[in-house]
């Protein structure tokens, strides 16, 4: 599903002394199929976007269209529930949602109450566990027994069990250890290619952002700092140091090279060894430009 | 020859009977004004020995020695005093109203007079650059700069060594590389020992020894330089391996000659700079 904001303002607690403008006129559009990242420190405006995907607030100023579905101030769908079947979002620490008996009864959760037939609901159970990399044997066990990462897969499983077209996650990786956190991020991806899902991931890893997003869009303080693929945007190092917001760690490097050596080596997603060719190059003197 | 400080002779441990051994016959030792770094995975045994050493848990079997006496629940009031420690989550372990409540509140339990107490805040308060934020409400304060009050209340009752467990974990990369710098150097200045428990390999560049953990045993024991040599196996259980290091690597494969195992990008870039201005 194709999702557009155009000219989308939110506003807290509006004509109170407390009033407070979360989004303040965003205007964007993700094509159906994209890996969107979308970073900015706290505060910027991320959750409150976030919360406008699947209908949880409306904006006060503006609209949202995601595919068919639009959302203003004066109108809200009156399918909102559909809405919500099409777009599963993984909110932060998602393992704090769990509640039911056993991991089964916690997947069927969200497809029961969007009256997916019980035939139907055992079988996407097994399919979505397998997607998680968990095996199905825990399926009969309570959920509250499982460690802290197959936990985090058993909500993604619940998620998943509604056949979202469109999976936004909200730090999907927070607080997990660097194997756990490139193994989720590994799992979205393949979901993301696999069943053909529009993905937008909030997050504070540059890295992520920069290894799984063909897209990336930068708030600050509610409004839109920057936008496009990750070469265009980790190449402005200076604009994004200006909002506080790192590069990754190859872009830092090549900044510190050129400075050093003299000599640039333009930043364009190259792989490791792509890179250590075109330093090889210049350090052996051979000039990259002719 | 420097004085062992934390000793491990033969300890096994495990959290039920019948649960598999969390550690299996782990012996080392680490010296006074060390700097070591413990890395590992998630369950690879390398919290279970912080909690070990300040007597949080006893081992089923060996023994463990601090500055030469057994931990066990007679000594561990004492040993306690010797030790501080900086846990994970910095919201878990804030108790004051202020930063300067928060500082107080170790050395209150000790019975520290006030008049020293008031000293020690402020010379802690300084040696983590937070001066400034003596009465600031902790919750107001950076994920990075809850550590480094964190440390600060730790350090105010003048530990022989301190212990970080996974204290970067929750921090962005920015804040991770000032809570090294800050521990680092008042390891120095103060004589302390450091033991940095992590799963970051970035993090271990400043320590003299590392040991690495796996599967409860201890797989290496070595020089930083050494241990980021060791690409293939340290991904074989489960660690990142730093950008610097692979990069070193695919160097390598094309003929870009480093004398030495860089550690970060200055020393990378440096052989680079000889490199290039031979040519």
């Amino acid at each position: 599903m194709d999702i557009t904001f155009k000219n989308v303002t939110y506003i807290y607690q509006r004509n109170s002394p407390f009033e407070h403008k979360a989004v303040d006129d965003l205007s964007f559009h993700i094509p159906s199929g994209s890996f969107v990242a979308i970073i900015g420190h706290t505060g910027s405006g991320k959750s409150t976007l976030i919360q406008h995907l699947n209908g949880l607030s409306a904006p006060s100023e503006g609209e949202v269209h995601i595919g068919d579905f639009k959302l203003t101030n004066e109108e809200k769908p009156k399918n909102m529930k559909e809405l919500r079947s099409r777009v599963g979002v993984v909110f932060q620490y998602p393992e704090h949602q769990l509640f039911e008996e056993t991991v089964a009864k916690d997947i069927a959760f969200g497809p029961e109450n969007f009256g997916v037939q019980q035939e139907e609901i055992e079988k996407r159970t097994r399919h979505v566990i397998r997607q998680v990399h968990l095996p199905e044997e825990l399926l009969e066990r309570s959920p509250f027994d499982l460690s802290g990462g197959q936990k985090r897969r058993v909500a993604i499983a619940g998620v998943l069990a509604i056949q979202p077209e469109v999976l936004v996650l909200d730090e999907p990786t927070a607080g997990l250890d660097p194997r756990g956190q490139k193994e989720i991020m590994d799992m979205f991806y393949e979901l993301h290619k696999q069943e053909g899902l529009t993905t937008i991931l909030v997050t504070h890893s540059m890295e992520d952002a920069l290894k799984y997003a063909d897209h990336i869009l930068i708030l600050n303080k509610g409004k839109k700092f920057m936008e496009g693929t990750p070469v265009d945007v980790f190449s402005q190092r200076e604009a994004l140091q200006s909002v506080q917001l790192d590069v990754p760690e190859v872009v830092e490097f090549l900044i510190k090279f050129e400075k050093k050596i003299g000599k640039p080596i333009p930043f364009h997603n190259q792989s490791m060894k792509e890179l250590a060719e075109e330093i090889q190059q210049v350090v052996k003197g051979v000039d990259l430009h002719e | 020859m420097r004085k062992a400080l934390i000793e491990f002779r033969n300890v096994s441990f495990r959290y039920e009977e019948n649960s598999p051994w969390v550690l299996k016959n782990l012996s080392f030792t680490i010296y006074e004004n060390e700097f070591v770094a413990i890395i590992g995975h998630n369950g690879s045994g390398k919290s279970t020995i912080a909690k070990l050493v300040n007597g949080l848990l006893f081992p089923q079997q060996g023994e463990i020695l601090i500055n030469g006496i057994t931990v066990n629940e007679e000594t561990i009031w004492a040993i306690r005093r010797e030790i501080g420690m900086v846990f994970q989550n910095p919201d878990n372990q804030f108790v004051g109203a202020t930063v300067q409540d928060d500082v107080a509140f170790g050395m209150e339990n000790r019975g520290i007079p006030r008049e020293e107490m008031i000293k020690r805040i402020e010379e802690t308060l300084q040696a983590v650059r937070m001066s400034d934020y003596r009465l600031t409400e902790p919750h107001r304060l950076s994920g990075g700069q809850k550590q480094r009050i964190a440390i600060a209340s730790v350090l105010a009752i003048s530990p022989k060594v301190l212990i970080l467990d996974e204290a970067t974990a929750m921090l962005d990369p920015k804040g991770r590389k000032e809570i090294m710098d800050t521990v680092s150097e008042l390891s120095e200045q103060r004589g302390l020992s450091l033991i940095t428990i992590t799963h970051d390999l970035a993090e271990v560049v400043q320590a003299e020894r590392v040991i690495v953990m796996n599967q409860g045993e201890i797989w290496a024991e070595a020089t930083p330089r050494e241990i980021f040599s060791k690409r293939k196996e340290l991904r074989e259980i489960g660690l990142d391996v730093p950008f610097v290091a692979i990069l070193a690597e695919e160097l390598k494969q094309v003929d870009v000659k480093l004398t030495k195992e860089p550690l970060n990008q200055e020393e990378l870039l440096e052989e680079l700079w000889t490199l290039h201005s031979r040519t």
